[in-house]
């Protein structure tokens, strides 16, 4: 069900460089619980594309199937999206990406979308680099049929159904060793947290992957479930603060030397991190491993720029396509026409 | 003993080992024989393996121009000791057996009643070479020498094609030209020539073409626009997006930048690939996959997603043998109710059939401007025998008057002007509803496109009057599609007789040959090919117009014949099932001997 909202705007509302108001990037009324962390990470991709000025059509949603996969409704109202089928939506994702290059790509899925029916298209997804921003809604259970058990709950972990006794999957590791270029957790409580983290994961060229912590208020928020809000904020860790600063303005912040590191992105914007653990370094895969590593054995929920490589080759670059995307191509520059025919039905005699 | 005599007449079959070069020397002959300009048409009879098994290739020439497959082989040419108990009885009585004379043919294999030609194939290699493989490649060309001399071949047409085939390796050219002398000298010393089973050259396939057609399905899918194609590996359907990738590294690479105009990726399985070709076409690229029936099994889900969220798509089935992994080297029709019906809940899909590789070419060119036109997905559907085997066909044509149909989309312009864009809006009445592709206009005609039940403004409803409104405008341009896909051919003018056959794809060649024996029975028939579904009045018509229809197919369940019952509501009695299905190319001998038998049984 999708209710209608008030059209009334302040008129003194903020605008963008494009004289967009946030309320442009809004979508329809949520659906889902109240207090669910899903509506939060879409609040925090509301606001990370107001600031960074992005023209809503430029930007395309896609989804799988699941709580988190209808997010894209309740946010950029004005951009395209698709709500695919269950766990197949990174393969929808590299269709869209290869007719058009020129566009962003926000892909949202869940733990089960992703952990499960779709890992076989997460995986290869990440194999090929696509250039996508690819948000795991991670609440460690199944909402939309209950609250069973997800791939990514953790050993022991106590939902309203029961105690897990199944090893987790921990997508940031797995995109690691799989190649990603850009790595992230967050937790959807934390938007001065996640926020930059969607902008650098926009302006990065190249799969990002950034795994939302977001518990389930219904099914997985109880005592003894390690994704419950409570569980997450003891838990919570971070290995970096990322401060996003976009492509032409001036860094202002001044941080004490050796705590902080500057990294220029695709797109010429720049990521300022402030390193909070001595000799860290998120272009650093192997730490970044053994960070991951280190924490899960401290029953740490590790947050922030878990890995960067600014500088990847995406599927296009990989696969060598024209910079006109395949989708503005004319007929002229697709049909070779008759008298071509003609020479290869030489060949054929 | 009576030897067959025939000139330009008879079948020869080659049994080699797979993985031994000798499909190239294969060809070789084959295209010496499209080069006297005489008919055939050739079938490569192989087993899914890479080394070591057995393979078979069968080249039916034939001065009346007849294309089907025919049974009784005349002239076996008998490599494979493997095979070759299995060969020797193969052979058609009075027919001839080629074969390596280097050791004895045991006792057992010799029949009274077929010529036996020995030729000390890999005693003269041995002779001739040192090297093992050398010695092996060029055994195959000493028995394409000694065939051109037993049949009469024009010498200098094998030299010519040996020219063309080596340009590029011209040092090859000699010794290949000289292992066949090696084999026309051995029969010429040891056996009368020709045979009495010989070619005669004639100027009979004008300017026709040998092409296959998968290799044609690729072109097409280049010439109609195609910008993605995505493709998990599965026979027969493999060298289809090969011949993609192959036409359009050279035909679609920018001048400047040496930049592809194109992007394939092998997907991880079936279900990326047609994600990936939905994702594409969604965002208004030109996109497609080709598999088999294996892989559409796996596509169902997304099929009915593109059906029901309107995107187009082009899928090309290479029809192979099932259920499951079935004989996946052999041929079938069987995935037509698969396919007509893909994925749960009410779903059906528009299928072409063409019949030649110049049909494969214009056909997977038009389903690019059908899936635009009509925002569905468009099934091309072929088979082993037409995707894998090189056929005789009209040349290739491309009408550049002709320009894309880019179907029903909403520019920027439109948009701007209009108040509120609805995305599933019939606003023309035929059922089919404008689309938008991301990236227009910053803020009108965005949609969300779903699985999911929606109203005509595409926002999510499970208002089931509203749900039925759709369904049923899905309905409408399911009708409006029926009058604009290719439509039937006919054998006739007009309707002559009170009995019919109507058949489709590869079962073409035989069931016209078919008629033609029919006719010699003095039996005369009505006869429809298929070339989509679904079934426009044309068709309907047809059947309408006669008391009894032979439905010819190449599947175990008569699925075209299901699907006529089922859409036309027919009478079944009145849809005689002909079928053929094991894996073989139905012959016109087997069509005309069912029609007769059943003929016989009803009167």
């Amino acid at each position: 069900m999708t209710y209608v909202k008030p059209s009334f705007r302040h008129p003194d509302l903020p605008k963008n460089d494009l004289g967009f108001t946030k309320k442009d990037y809004e979508g329809a009324i949520s659906t889902l619980c109240g207090g669910c962390g899903h509506d939060s990470i879409s609040g925090s991709i509301t606001q990370a594309c107001f600031e960074m000025s992005i023209a809503p059509h430029r930007l395309a949603k896609l989804s799988g199937i699941g709580c988190s996969s209808k997010t894209p409704t309740y946010f950029l109202g004005n951009s395209h999206g698709f709500n695919s089928v269950h766990g197949r939506m990174p393969s929808v994702a590299t269709g869209a990406n290869l007719a058009n290059r020129d566009l962003i790509y926000m892909g949202v899925s869940g733990d089960g979308d992703t952990a499960s029916i779709g890992m076989g298209q997460f995986v290869h997804a990440v194999r090929r680099n696509l250039n996508v921003v690819y948000i795991v809604m991670n609440n460690g259970c199944y909402g939309l049929t209950k609250g069973q058990d997800s791939a990514t709950a953790d050993v022991g972990s106590i939902s309203k159904n029961g105690m897990n006794q199944f090893q987790a999957i921990d997508l940031p590791a797995l995109a690691l060793e799989l190649g990603a270029s850009f790595v992230a957790r967050s937790f959807s409580g934390d938007k001065t947290q996640l926020i930059p983290l969607i902008k650098a994961a926009i302006s990065h060229h190249g799969f990002a992957l950034i795994d939302v912590i977001s518990p389930c208020v219904t099914f997985n928020n109880n005592t003894g479930s390690t994704k419950a809000y409570d569980y997450v904020r003891e838990h919570i860790t971070t290995a970096d603060v990322v401060d996003y600063v976009p492509p032409g303005e001036e860094i202002t912040m001044d941080y004490p030397e050796g705590t902080s590191a500057d990294l220029t992105l695709h797109d010429g914007s720049m990521l300022q991190l402030t390193k909070l653990a001595p000799n860290w370094d998120p272009r650093d895969k192997l730490a970044a491993m053994q960070r991951i590593y280190m924490s899960r054995a401290k029953q740490e929920i590790l947050t922030g720029l878990l890995y960067i490589d600014p500088n990847t080759q995406d599927l296009h670059d990989l696969i060598g396509t024209v910079a006109t995307p395949l989708n503005e191509l004319l007929e002229e520059d697709l049909c070779p026409g008759n008298a071509v025919l003609e020479e290869i039905n030489r060949g054929l005699r | 003993m009576r030897s067959v005599a025939a000139v330009n007449d008879f079948v020869v079959r080659f049994a080699n080992v797979n993985g031994t070069g000798s499909a190239s020397a294969n060809n070789m002959f084959a295209k010496a024989v499209f080069r006297m300009g005489l008919p055939f048409s050739a079938k490569n009879i192989f087993p899914s393996n890479i080394q070591g098994l057995p393979t078979w290739y069968e080249v039916r020439i034939s001065e009346k121009g007849y294309l089907g497959r025919r049974d009784g082989i005349d002239l076996m040419v008998c490599i494979n000791p493997q095979s070759l108990p299995q060969d020797v009885k193969s052979v058609s009585s009075g027919g001839y057996f080629v074969y390596d004379s280097t050791k004895i043919l045991h006792p057992e294999f010799v029949r009274e009643d077929i010529t036996y030609i020995g030729i000390p194939m890999m005693e003269i290699c041995l002779r001739e070479y040192t090297d093992p493989r050398q010695r092996q490649l060029f055994k195959n060309m000493i028995y394409v020498g000694a065939l051109s001399m037993l049949l009469d071949m024009d010498f200098e047409v094998f030299k010519g094609i040996i020219a063309d085939e080596f340009k590029k390796k011209e040092k090859l050219i000699a010794p290949n030209i000289h292992a066949m002398e090696l084999g026309r000298n051995y029969v010429a010393e040891h056996y009368e020539y020709p045979l009495p089973i010989r070619m005669e050259t004639r100027d009979l396939v004008g300017d026709s073409i040998l092409m296959d057609g998968n290799s044609a399905c690729g072109l097409g899918a280049v010439y109609g626009g195609a910008t993605v194609a995505a493709w998990y590996p599965i026979t027969p359907s493999t060298s289809l997006v090969q011949a993609f990738e192959k036409y359009a590294n050279r035909l679609r690479i920018d001048k400047e930048t040496g930049k592809k105009k194109f992007a394939v990726v092998q997907a991880e399985d079936e279900l990326a690939a047609i994600g990936v070709a939905i994702g594409a076409n969604w965002n208004g690229a030109r996109s497609f996959t080709a598999t088999s029936g294996p892989g559409v099994s796996l596509m169902n889900e997304f099929l009915g997603l593109a059906y029901f969220a309107e995107i187009p798509v082009v899928l090309t089935d290479v029809q192979r043998s099932g259920p499951s992994t079935g004989m996946p080297t052999r041929t079938q029709q069987s995935d037509i109710l698969l396919a007509a019906y893909a994925s749960h809940g009410d779903t059906k899909h528009i299928l072409l059939f063409p019949a030649n590789p110049k049909e494969c070419f214009e056909i997977q060119a038009l389903s690019f401007d059908l899936a635009d036109r009509l925002q569905t997905p468009i099934l091309v559907m072929i088979d082993l025998d037409l995707g894998m085997n090189e056929h005789l066909s009209p040349p290739l044509k491309w009408d550049d008057s002709r320009k894309y149909d880019w179907g029903k989309v909403y520019d920027a312009e439109e948009l701007e002007q209009m108040a509120q864009y609805g995305r599933y809006l019939d606003s023309d009445g035929d059922g089919i509803t404008y689309r938008t592709i991301p990236g227009t206009h910053p803020t009108k005609g965005s949609f969300f496109t779903r699985g999911t039940s929606r109203d005509e403004y595409a926002r999510y409803t499970e208002d089931g009057s509203v749900y039925v409104r759709n369904m049923n405008r899905l309905l409408k341009k399911w009708d409006t599609a029926k009058e604009i896909i290719p439509q039937p051919e006919f054998y006739q003018q007009g309707n002559q007789h009170k009995e019919g056959i109507i058949f489709f794809g590869t079962t073409t060649d035989s069931a016209l040959e078919a008629l033609d024996l029919l006719r010699e029975d003095g039996i005369e028939l009505d006869a429809m090919r298929l070339l989509s579904f679904p079934f426009s009045k044309q068709v309907e018509d047809f059947v309408q117009a006669h008391e009894r229809i032979y439905v010819i197919e190449q599947n175990r369940d008569a699925q075209m014949r299901s699907l006529l019952i089922n859409e036309l509501e027919v009478n079944p009695d009145k849809l005689i099932r002909v079928l053929n299905f094991d894996g073989m190319p139905i012959t016109a001998a087997y069509i005309q001997g069912e029609i007769k038998e059943k003929m016989v049984a009803e009167v």
